[in-house]
């Protein structure tokens, strides 16, 4: 629509071919002389407003305007300072640079600047007063702008109604003003009846076309710049405005090219949230990947995964929990965790909280035969250590005599303290990261040091004794050690499976297995409350060698002794006491006090419905472990 | 927390595993009603739990119009019936220092502790032992107060200070923006400040003295023991307190929801700097 504007005001222009007027005045009665009467109402408009830009045309000059062609030329460039950025190509050329209208070409302020009644001008207004339909021309409060943009004559009072230089006006403003270009091209016609504002409506869109020129070079126009320089004047009222002009003028047109960063950063802010909200919802959808029939019967053929919103809500009873709707991620995430892994039975174990981010644990028991993968590739490693000493005996420099305590060799797969696999993620919606298994020297050190998480499994552990791993070995130690020390049964839910000769053995064989009592009652959950011995510990307790099963390490190296260490293999020997730790099963009352603090708390979840209530443990000496029962079900959980 | 808004806060809060259950969370939304009635306080805060080895202490603050005034710390074992605390001295601080350990969980609980003390009987000195009853109450109330002026946290803006002296809740506050939440120097300490003093005039020439009138998490020794991160990609920031382990902060940028809650054992972490 600007466009159609500007070249009708241009074949206006051409028509009339009166262009050699001063800006400075606006008489009513002539409307042949709209074409350049079309520049002056608008500087008359702008009259405070030019002030500051120190206009060269003297005001005498009587112009006869027209109002009408004025507004149409005050719309497109209304709308332009809005949105600078986006206008530059749209701006029409305007044939009035034939015109020769002098300085004042430069003085078109924006809409939207504020006459500061700067007084010289007054006389302009009056003049523009003086024409019939501009009255509205002069300074009045910005409240009266818009119901004059009603009128035809209204057009010419948008660049007056600048009082309040909001934005929001001049958004409010560029519509109305939209809505008046498009009406323009009715308007012109309509107004060439009426003579002084048809004539000065023209002149004044030639005028403002024309500034709304797009420079070549820079890609900017006059008008837009000179929208942008007014307004950061009146928002910051310097001193002396108009001495520092040009330096205003400057740092406008170099803040003009950084605006468009902010936008940018925007986005990137919401980024992550919708990432994770895409995770997420992938999380969700997945139970519709696939048939329905098929995928129903086999979930409920070898359903592995616990109900964990049932496990929650006996939490939350007690007041530990992660919050219902993240509990339910965890649960979908666990489920995506059985169908890519082959898990036998897993479970929720704990949330462990880090400084950057925290971890979700999984513990699962994998199908038979899957991890003999991680046995071969240790016989690989082990075998060249051997190689590499082999060929160390052929260098001349003194052995050294000092024979580093065998390592003791970590608990096969499954039992002991590998006895599950454990699984993390950072949130739900994350991959899951299996763990490795842990070995005994980094339990035995892990007891020793005291580190935060960081949340990345790849963040190495620097302490003292050094840490043999990473975060990820330390998680896995972590996790084994309050596994063993806290996963709590009651008393009689676990029975031993029956094996003959069991007792017989040494204790290398031990009681390590246990399978649930399908004859169990349930104990009254007052009992369970009232006595610590009504609880059983039902994972193996981790000996201060790091291991859950007695290793001898004197029994191997006398196989692997060479004939030089006779003598030192004399020496050496002593008798290494067996390590004995309590049994499988053994009721937690037997439990150590930590510095005379009893290591649990136990608790009737509610006082005021104890007919529902469950009893809850809560461990001392890992805090954030919690174990319920309610007569008859139990589970563990630890954060 | 505020006990307005005490749903929302619990589940924005719930992040760190300890909350409330069903049964606690419905008498405290009375209660703290009821509360603030009777001692006609401003606004009533839900301050958070203390575990202990028989009870759990739950722990309400009531404020007057001042923000920054001294609060009243009233606790209940039932999360029904509220009793006031006294107001925490120096002394008691000093006191309760000596005692380590767990909370009991009755507050009529009396801590004895073995003191040294010399005493002179004419010409001879020699030292006696001097058994000092700590009863729990105190140790509660120095806690408390510890915590309050070490780990209480509120987000820059959120109050202001009027040129008379009274700080007000800004009914402006929007929120931090995201770029603000990740930032430690966006949130202060809620009390008095320590610091502000100490800043150099430069320093003080970029703040703005309506907002920034107490001291920044940023300089707490020994750096980093604040960790801060954002839950549900960036729509919920939480600050956790590892020199109190157990005080979360959470905060919806861009919102007015805000608070701080501690559920823990009421033990300072001083293994802290070999934990970093």
């Amino acid at each position: 629509m600007e466009d159609s504007t500007a070249q009708k005001q241009e074949k206006e222009n051409q028509e009339s071919g009166e262009e050699e007027r001063p800006w400075g005045e606006i008489t009513a009665a002539s409307s042949q002389d709209f074409k350049s009467g079309l520049s002056e109402p608008l500087e008359s408009e702008q009259g405070p407003e030019t002030e500051p830009y120190s206009r060269s045309s003297p005001p005498g000059s009587p112009q006869s305007r027209d109002s009408a062609p004025l507004g149409d030329l005050t719309g497109p460039g209304a709308s332009s300072p809005p949105s600078p950025p986006e206008e530059p190509s749209s701006t029409p050329p305007l044939a009035l640079s034939g015109q020769g209208l002098e300085a004042p070409r430069q003085a078109h302020p924006n809409h939207s600047v504020i006459p500061e009644a700067e007084t010289p001008h007054s006389d302009h207004l009056k003049q523009s007063s003086d024409i019939g339909e501009l009255t509205h021309l002069t300074c009045q409060s910005t409240g009266n702008a818009f119901p004059q943009f009603q009128q035809t004559n209204g057009h010419l009072y948008e660049p007056r109604d600048v009082s309040c230089s909001n934005s929001k006006q001049k958004e409010l403003r560029f519509d109305i003003f939209q809505e008046e270009d498009s009406n323009s091209n009715y308007d012109l016609d309509e107004a060439e009846p009426e003579t002084a504002p048809s004539v000065l409506e023209t002149a004044i869109q030639n005028a403002k076309a024309y500034l709304l020129k797009t420079s070549s070079q820079s890609g900017l126009n006059l008008y837009d710049h000179l929208s942008n320089m007014l307004t950061k004047i009146l928002d910051e009222r310097p001193e002396n405005a108009v001495d520092i002009i040009e330096n205003i003028s400057q740092d406008v047109k170099m803040a003009h090219f950084s605006k468009k960063l902010d936008t940018l950063q925007n986005e990137n802010e919401m980024l992550p949230t919708y990432e994770i909200a895409e995770k997420q919802k992938a999380l969700f959808l997945q139970g519709h990947l696939e048939g329905a029939d098929q995928e129903l019967e086999d979930e409920i053929a070898g359903n592995s995964l616990p109900n964990v919103m049932e496990s929650a809500f006996y939490f939350e009873q007690a007041g530990v929990g992660l919050g219902t709707d993240e509990t339910y991620r965890v649960f979908l995430a666990l489920k995506q965790l059985t169908d890519t892994h082959p898990i036998q039975r897993c479970r929720f174990w704990g949330k462990i909280l880090g400084l950057e981010m925290n971890y979700i644990v999984a513990e699962a028991e994998l199908r038979d035969g899957e991890d003999e993968e991680e046995a071969e590739e240790e016989d690989v490693t082990e075998e060249r250590d051997n190689e590499d000493s082999e060929g160390e005996e052929d260098d001349e420099l003194p052995r050294s005599f000092y024979k580093a305590p065998q390592a003791i060799p970590k608990e096969e797969s499954r039992t002991g303290a590998n006895k599950y696999v454990y699984f993390v993620c950072n949130e739900p919606g994350r991959p899951w990261v299996k763990l490795p298994s842990v070995t005994p020297a980094q339990i035995v050190i892990a007891r020793q040091i005291k580190k935060f998480f960081t949340g990345r499994l790849g963040t190495p552990i620097i302490s003292y004794p050094p840490f043999p791993g990473d975060e990820s070995n330390y998680l896995r130690a972590q996790i084994a050690r309050i596994s063993a020390g806290t996963h709590v049964s009651p008393l009689g839910f676990y029975q031993f499976s029956e094996e003959e000769g069991e007792e017989e053995e040494e204790v290398e064989g031990g009681r390590d297995s246990f399978e649930e009592n399908p004859d169990f009652e349930g104990i009254q959950v007052v009992d369970l409350v009232e006595s610590l011995s009504n609880w059983v510990h039902h994972v193996q307790h981790i000996l201060p060698q790091g291991r859950c099963n007695w290793f001898n390490p004197i029994q191997k190296s006398e196989e692997e002794e060479e004939d030089d260490d006779e003598e030192k293999e004399e020496k050496e020997f002593d008798y290494i006491e067996q390590e004995v730790g309590p049994p499988l099963l053994t009721p937690i009352s037997e439990d150590l006090e930590i510095q005379s603090i009893p290591p649990w708390t136990t608790r009737l979840c509610s006082n005021l419905i104890p007919q529902y209530a469950i009893a809850v443990l809560r461990s001392n000496l890992w805090p954030g472990a919690y174990a319920f029962c309610n007569g008859k079900r139990e589970i563990n959980f630890s954060y | 927390m505020d006990a307005e808004s005490l749903l929302l806060s619990l589940e924005l809060a719930s992040g760190s595993g300890q909350g409330l259950s069903p049964d606690r969370r419905a008498s405290l939304l009375t209660s703290l009603l009821l509360v603030k009635r009777d001692y006609r306080y401003s606004r009533v805060l839900f301050w958070g739990r203390i575990l202990g080895l028989v009870t759990d202490y739950y722990i309400a603050q009531g404020l007057i119009e001042d923000q920054l005034a001294p609060r009243k710390t009233l606790y209940s074992l039932n999360c029904m019936e509220w009793s006031l605390l006294p107001p925490a001295t120096e002394e008691m601080v000093e006191q309760t220092s000596v005692v380590k350990g767990r909370f009991m969980g009755d507050p009529s609980h009396e801590y004895e502790h073995v003191d040294l003390q010399k005493v002179n009987d004419g010409d001879k000195v020699f030292e006696e032992e001097i058994v000092v009853r700590i009863k729990e109450e105190t140790r509660l109330v120095s806690i408390i107060d510890q915590i309050d002026k070490a780990v209480a946290v509120i987000p820059r803006g959120a109050l202001f200070k009027t040129p008379f002296g009274p700080v007000h809740v800004n009914r402006t506050f929007e929120g931090l923006s995201m770029s603000e939440a990740k930032k430690l120097s966006s949130y202060f300490h809620f009390r008095e400040p320590v610091e502000l003093k100490n800043k150099t005039l430069l320093e003080k020439a970029d703040l703005d003295p309506s907002l920034d009138f107490m001291d920044s998490l940023e300089n707490d020794i020994p750096k980093g023991s604040w960790s801060i991160q954002m839950e549900r990609g960036n729509a919920l920031v939480v600050l956790r307190s590892l020199l109190w382990p157990g005080l979360t902060f959470y905060h919806t940028p861009g919102t007015k929801n805000c608070g701080y809650i501690y559920v823990g054992t009421g033990e300072k972490n001083i293994d802290l700097p070999f934990m970093l």
